[in-house]
């Protein structure tokens, strides 16, 4: 049986709120609601945890799940800007959307934002070893996505009759990882040293485990989604900056 | 091709009536100049690159190597640097890749500094005799306290102190990661400022396994690639510093080539072997001051504000602006990185004419911050380009807290300064992470060289202060009557805050 907690992060600034989630955390709790919860940052930050859920009833401020490394974070409401920013571990499921720099510096866990997401959303994810972000947007995404993207796994589903992606830059600088977008891709947005193709069933089947997991968390029929067609997006080159230079 | 051949850069000579034939030469370079044939030493001189590594290990002193054997016509416009940068670029049509500090002749403030000392009417100290305190703290000290008396009599504190970095002496080792340096270089430095008592920074390139045990005097970084960043990495670092830039080349990210990836660098940083390591020239989530006091209390709220949190500029136009919002942003430090400052890898256009001195950019952040009333929010570190302890006392004076140092560091561990750390054959094995060239560097040798120039310098501080009636650092930092301008012009004096001689 899970020990659970329920805080009411009313008029709580995030240090003492982050305090509060420590202690619980330490105290062996593993189900921890907070109420109310209006803007405050940084909830989260650098927190250890496998098998510990974070329910959050409101709209928390920016940077949440930052350093993160297991717990899971489930945010009834819109997140703000940078959620799993420079995460490590552990997941974020966003009931609604979040800001710009969604899963910045990501390195390893998942990030699943319902609706849309701001600019630069996966910019510099990176991967190494078994240790392999992943960010999934249900509704689309705005100019700059995966941008520098070292590593790691991007999905835009366009949900709800939205376009996944109409503005420029998408995957500037790319040199690792991928981006797969349901339906067609305009290559007038995609930015320098990106490429696109359409998936392949086989691509498509790597991330079908993915996009079932997501459908799950929101209630959603995963079978409509994996029938659909997909655009893979990927680094022209692992090394984008190798022919710039001479030597002095 | 029209353009040929340019003249050498540098010329080597054999002497072959001492050279013994011992073929230590070969063995050492690393670029490929020696080979042996008819029993004799053969040279490619083209390939040389002036790092001294054959000279030092030749036995018989045989080895010479001259600069610029051949002149070009002279120009004082047309330099010869300007003619083969031409030359370079016709060919490549690329970026010049640079290494090592600003190679321009600008004049060296510092050498147009003097320190003052005393005579007759206040008497000078012998720090053979007298204590002199070199102690610094680095970090916010609170502009006052509250105190309540108990009942008892006892004074308590109640003013809740922020946590400060405690340094025996005023110099640092600044941030060189691992990868741009070798994993022996980062051992030796760190098993020097252990011993001294100071910190050295970790560079953008994560923590190493073995530099744990020398956690206690690491700064750890986190820059814009964030590589190795994670919750492990901040809380083994006794400080945190973010990068926002570097004075060799501000404005700019970095790129470790793929071919410095090797398994251990990639395990450090967090990323695949082989694959280029991009930092981008900004934080992509700092775009504004605001966001930076954002960074600095997630790093903060992280390790639940038990780090002090520094953070690193390039010393440019509006230096003092910017790190007036930096102190207002939580941070505990502010580090000026002076256009000087060396670098292992950087174009040469930023090297050579992006940023200002650090001189000119401490004092001016120093002045700044004291206007504002917020110089105890913040301590200020010096860096880019301080070559001995007369820098360091200068730099003080000029308003620093302390200082980083870099290059000085390594050419202790035998560097020479050939600046050609980015092609990664750095035959004195530090810029590089070719293990048999790795391999050359005894970490443990180099370490007492490095604990050597810092003790040496530190000596020469307090002789320094001592023979101007000043017994502790504290008196020195920002004190600008103790320094005059030789020959300087009036308006760097004016932002300098210093008189001339003879005034």
């Amino acid at each position: 049986m899970a020990r659970s907690v329920r805080i009411d992060a009313r008029q709580i600034h995030y240090t003492p709120l982050n305090q509060m989630i420590r202690k619980a955390v330490a105290e062996g709790i593993t189900e921890i609601v907070i109420d109310n919860v209006l803007g405050q940052r940084f909830i989260a930050d650098g927190l250890r945890g496998a098998g510990v859920t974070i329910t959050i009833n409101g709209v928390p401020g920016g940077d949440l799940g930052m350093f993160m490394s297991g717990p899971t974070l489930i945010i009834n409401g819109n997140a703000d800007h940078a959620p799993g920013n420079t995460m490590d571990r552990g997941c974020i499921v966003i009931h609604g959307s979040a800001g710009d720099a969604v899963a910045h510096s990501m390195r390893g866990g998942r990030v699943y934002v319902r609706d849309n997401i701001g600019y630069r959303g996966g910019i510099h994810m990176k991967q190494y070893m078994e240790k392999r972000p992943i960010l999934v947007v249900g509704g689309s995404a705005q100019a700059f996505l995966g941008e520098y993207m070292a590593g790691g796994l991007l999905i835009v589903l366009g949900l709800n009759g939205v376009v996944p992606l109409s503005e420029r830059g998408i995957g500037s600088g790319i040199h690792g990882g991928e981006i797969f977008v349901r339906g067609n891709v305009n290559d007038s947005i995609l930015g320098v040293g990106a490429k696109q193709k359409p998936a392949t069933d086989d691509e498509k089947h790597t991330i079908a485990p993915i996009v079932k997991d997501f459908a799950s968390k929101f209630g959603l029929d995963p079978e409509p989604l994996l029938a659909s067609d997909f655009t893979r997006i990927s680094p022209a080159s692992a090394r984008p900056f190798a022919n710039k230079y001479t030597w002095e | 091709m029209t353009i040929g051949s340019i003249p050498l850069r540098f010329r080597v000579d054999i002497d072959h009536e001492r050279c013994m034939l011992c073929g230590r030469c070969m063995e050492n370079c690393s670029y490929g100049v020696f080979r042996k044939d008819d029993d004799k030493i053969k040279v490619n001189s083209r390939n040389c690159v002036a790092c001294h590594r054959c000279l030092a290990f030749c036995p018989r002193d045989a080895i010479d190597i001259t600069e610029k054997p051949t002149d070009y016509r002279s120009h004082p416009l047309w330099t010869r640097e300007v003619r083969e940068a031409i030359f370079n670029q016709a060919r490549t049509g690329k970026i010049i890749l640079a290494g090592m500090g600003n190679a321009l002749p600008y004049p060296v403030i510092f050498d147009r500094l003097v320190l003052d000392a005393c005579q007759v009417t206040n008497p000078s100290i012998d720090p053979l005799r007298e204590p002199m305190e070199l102690r610094t703290y680095l970090g916010k000290k609170p502009s006052q306290l509250a105190l309540r008396e108990s009942a008892s009599g006892d004074i308590e504190l109640l003013t809740k102190l922020t946590p400060n970095l405690q340094i025996e002496t005023p110099i640092m080792v600044g941030h060189m990661s691992y990868g741009a340096i070798s994993l022996n270089a980062q051992l030796a430095l760190a098993k020097a400022v252990s011993r001294v008592g100071t910190f050295m920074g970790t560079g953008e390139g994560g923590l190493h396994e073995s530099l744990y045990p020398y956690q206690k005097h690491m700064i750890v970084q986190v820059a814009s690639g964030r590589f190795g960043v994670d919750i492990n990495y901040l809380e083994r670092g006794t400080a945190i510093e973010i990068k926002i830039g570097q004075g060799a080349k501000p404005g700019i990210g970095g790129h470790l080539p793929g071919e410095k990836v090797c398994a251990d660098v990639s395990c450090t940083r967090m990323i695949p072997e082989g694959s280029d390591a991009i930092s981008p020239a900004p934080h992509h989530d700092i775009y504004s001051i605001e966001d930076l006091k954002q960074l600095v209390r997630s790093l903060k709220e992280a390790t639940e504000w038990k780090k002090p949190v520094f953070v690193k500029i390039a010393a440019v136009h509006n230096s003092a602006a910017i790190a007036a919002g930096i102190a207002r942003s939580s941070a505990d430090a502010v580090v000026v990185d002076g256009f000087r400052g060396g670098t292992g890898a950087a174009p040469r256009v930023f090297r050579d004419h992006v940023g200002i001195p650090i001189e000119a950019a401490i004092a001016s952040v120093d002045a700044k911050l004291r206007q504002q009333g917020i110089r105890n929010e913040v301590s200020l570190i010096a860096s880019g380009g301080i070559r001995e302890s007369a820098d360091i006392a200068k730099v003080i004076a000029l308003g620093a807290d302390a200082v980083y140092i870099g290059t000085s560091a390594l050419v202790a561990m035998g560097c020479r300064v050939c600046g050609t750390c980015y092609r990664g054959q750095c035959a004195w094995g530090i810029a590089t992470q070719k293990p048999e060239l790795v391999a050359r560097l005894n970490p443990d040798e180099a370490s007492v060289q490095v604990e050597n120039l810092i003790h040496g310098w530190t000596l020469e501080l307090a002789e320094l202060m001592g023979a101007a009636g000043i017994n502790s650092i504290e008196s020195l930092r920002g004190n600008r009557d103790r320094l005059r301008s030789y020959m300087l012009d009036e308006a760097l004096m004016n932002v300098l805050d210093v008189k001339s001689v003879g005034a």
